[in-house]
């Protein structure tokens, strides 16, 4: 039985990893997980010089979901580079690092500091909608984003996944604007904008008002962008949105993803990554599905 | 040191209304300090994010909390019966730094449902003299009568009905109680207090913080106070209450 998928000439042992911001930078769920089972760790994503971040409230629940603003609290690419790649490497598992910024120079300052580090693949964030300038702008202008995926190409010497937001009108826009830039794949879906209020505090549950929505709830609206994404574009698709467990990451596999990530649902139950590839293998077993890749976009 | 484990109801009843007495039996039992505390996960899959509660006291193989519902998580904590199985993550944070008290005059105070967060602390303290201040709302006193088992216990309450009328703060006024250390759990504005009161008399507080949580393992960076120094982890003037917490000294945070 295979599970090795491959992006961008990057092998990976299954098609599993985790959503940027919902593991840290692996160390911290690593007294639960075991890194080396992931296809790989995706870490939170950093900048070039460190971000405070948000006030707080940063995160609260709403149904079947819940809405962060962290706004990238980040430590900066210099700690990152001394400090998290250097533990991540200690384990047999690939390394994807996700870039934010708020200029276009910004990304290219990471990109380019980066160039030399051992890591696998760089997923640049151009669709935070928690931070107030640039980022999210990349992400809701086709030119915008062609633009930036250009130069950040121009420089990479890692295979470069462009992470879209669905706050769009036309996700297969993105893709294609994303594809004929040059890159190598593409994720998604980031956080759908949303907002709670506190109706006998009368004010908003967040501090930033409004904040990205994640988990079960968002599911089939991942899913279906995935699925018009990959019928958009040749590229590989990295689906998230929701998942948590087997079932949800085949529905994004048979949808044209290539690989999957577990975000929120590392909070609802830190072994979601675990159970998700024992639940793939199992799956594949019943089914006599001798090859991952052969599901991929089964449904088209 | 943390694990992620089911554990088993040993029993459950509401000590006073809308607060509950919840005792557990799990490994995290044998790995907890006072002042640390535990994620509970809700059953209901539209309530995805574990509820973070305080560990008020450990026995042998079990730790017991005591909550206030509040909301729908803890609503759904309320109905688990003796044999039912709870998910847990723990035990977190940092707990109460022990050390700091001895050879001191330490006071251990608690307002409203932070007071059972400092019960395990006011059995295992080593100090040169130790009281507990607690604030109540009104004369409901709920678990003083665990406390008056292990240390000297101080009230107060709103309207007076009990003890010193007003805070935890007029109780040291009132009784005339000098201090070297303080250890307290509580609302905001006491915690506020208390650390204004600490900078006055130029004495150490350790002050427990609540904020906001979604995974409790320092990962999402959603539950950030505002740090006076560069926090090591974050490289920025944030901490993470899961984790640098949520035992914070006073001084170093700005609340
Ligand atoms: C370190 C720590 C220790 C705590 N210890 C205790 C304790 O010993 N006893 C006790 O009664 N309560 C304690 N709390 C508060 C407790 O976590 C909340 O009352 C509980 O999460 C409410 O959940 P709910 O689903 O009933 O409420 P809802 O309002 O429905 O919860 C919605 C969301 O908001 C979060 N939330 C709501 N209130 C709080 C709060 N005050 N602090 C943090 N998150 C909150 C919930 O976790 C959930 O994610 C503690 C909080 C922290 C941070
Ligand atoms: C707390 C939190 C922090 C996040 N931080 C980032 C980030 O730094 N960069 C990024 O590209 N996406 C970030 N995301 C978005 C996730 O990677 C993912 O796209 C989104 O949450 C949808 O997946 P999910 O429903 O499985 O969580 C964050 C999400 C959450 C919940
Ligand atoms: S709750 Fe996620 S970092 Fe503290």
């Amino acid at each position: 039985m295979n599970t090795e998928v491959k992006i961008a000439g990057v092998s990976f042992k299954n098609p599993v990893t985790v959503a940027s911001g919902t593991f840290g930078s692996g160390m911290e769920y690593s007294e639960f997980v075991d890194l080396n089972r992931l296809g790989a760790v995706t870490t939170k994503g950093v900048s070039n010089v460190p971000w405070t971040g948000n006030d707080t409230p940063r995160v609260c629940e709403v149904y079947g979901g819940m809405l962060n603003a962290i706004g990238l609290q980040n430590p900066g690419i210099e700690v990152f580079k001394n400090r998290d790649i250097p533990f991540l490497n200690k384990f047999d598992t690939k390394i994807i690092v996700n870039v934010c910024g708020k200029t276009v120079e910004d990304y290219l300052e990471v990109v380019e500091k980066l160039a030399d580090e051992p890591v696998d693949m760089l997923e640049i964030n151009v669709s935070c909608p928690n931070v107030k300038e640039g980022a999210i702008a990349f992400g809701q202008n086709a030119d915008a984003l062609f633009n930036i995926t250009n130069q950040i190409k121009k420089i990479a010497k890692q295979p470069v996944v462009m992470k879209l937001s669905p706050n769009v009108t036309r996700i297969s826009e993105m893709a294609i604007a994303a594809e004929s830039a040059g890159a190598d794949a593409i994720s998604l879906i980031n956080t759908i904008t949303g907002m709670k209020i506190d109706i006998n505090r009368r004010t908003f549950a967040l501090a930033n008002k409004t904040g990205g929505m994640s988990g079960p709830a968002i599911k089939p609206v991942a899913v279906r962008m995935v699925y018009e994404c990959a019928n958009a574009v040749k590229i590989p698709i990295i689906g998230m949105g929701g998942i948590s467990n087997y079932e949800d990451a085949i529905e994004f596999i048979m949808a044209g993803a290539t690989m999957v990530s577990v975000g929120a649902a590392n909070f609802v139950n830190p072994n979601t990554t675990i159970e998700v590839i024992e639940g793939i293998e199992n799956f594949m077993r019943e089914k006599n599905v001798s090859d991952i890749n052969d599901l991929r976009g089964c449904v088209r | 040191m943390k694990i992620s484990e089911t554990g088993k109801v040993v029993s459950q009843k509401e000590i006073t209304k809308g607060i509950f007495d919840l005792v557990i039996s799990t490994k995290i039992a044998e790995l907890s300090k006072p002042g640390q505390f535990v994620m509970v996960y809700p059953k209901d899959g539209t309530t995805i994010l574990p509820r973070p509660i305080s560990i008020a006291e450990v026995t042998s193989g079990a730790i017991r909390l005591v909550y206030r519902v509040v909301g729908k998580g803890t609503n759904e904590f309320s109905g688990l019966k003796a044999g039912d199985a709870v998910r847990l993550l723990g035990s977190v944070g940092n707990g109460f730094p022990l050390e700091k008290a001895v050879g001191k005059r330490a006071v251990l105070m608690g307002g409203g449902i932070g007071v059972p967060p400092i019960l395990e602390l006011s059995k295992e303290l080593l100090a040169s003299s130790k009281i507990a201040v607690l604030g109540y709302r009104d004369n409901d006193l709920f678990l003083k009568e665990d406390f008056d088992k292990y240390i000297e216990v101080k009230v107060a309450t709103e309207g007076g009905s009990a003890g010193t009328r007003g805070n935890v703060l007029d109780v040291l006024r009132a009784e005339h109680i000098e201090c070297d250390v303080i250890y307290a759990c509580g609302p905001m504005p006491m915690l506020r207090a208390i650390k204004k009161y600490a900078e006055e008399k130029n004495i150490e507080a350790f002050i427990s913080l609540e904020e906001r949580m979604a995974c409790g393992v320092g990962a999402c960076l959603g539950c950030v106070v505002k740090t006076k120094e560069k926090d090591h982890h974050s490289n920025v003037n944030n901490a993470r209450i899961c984790t640098e917490g949520p035992v914070f000294d006073a001084r170093e945070v700005e609340i």
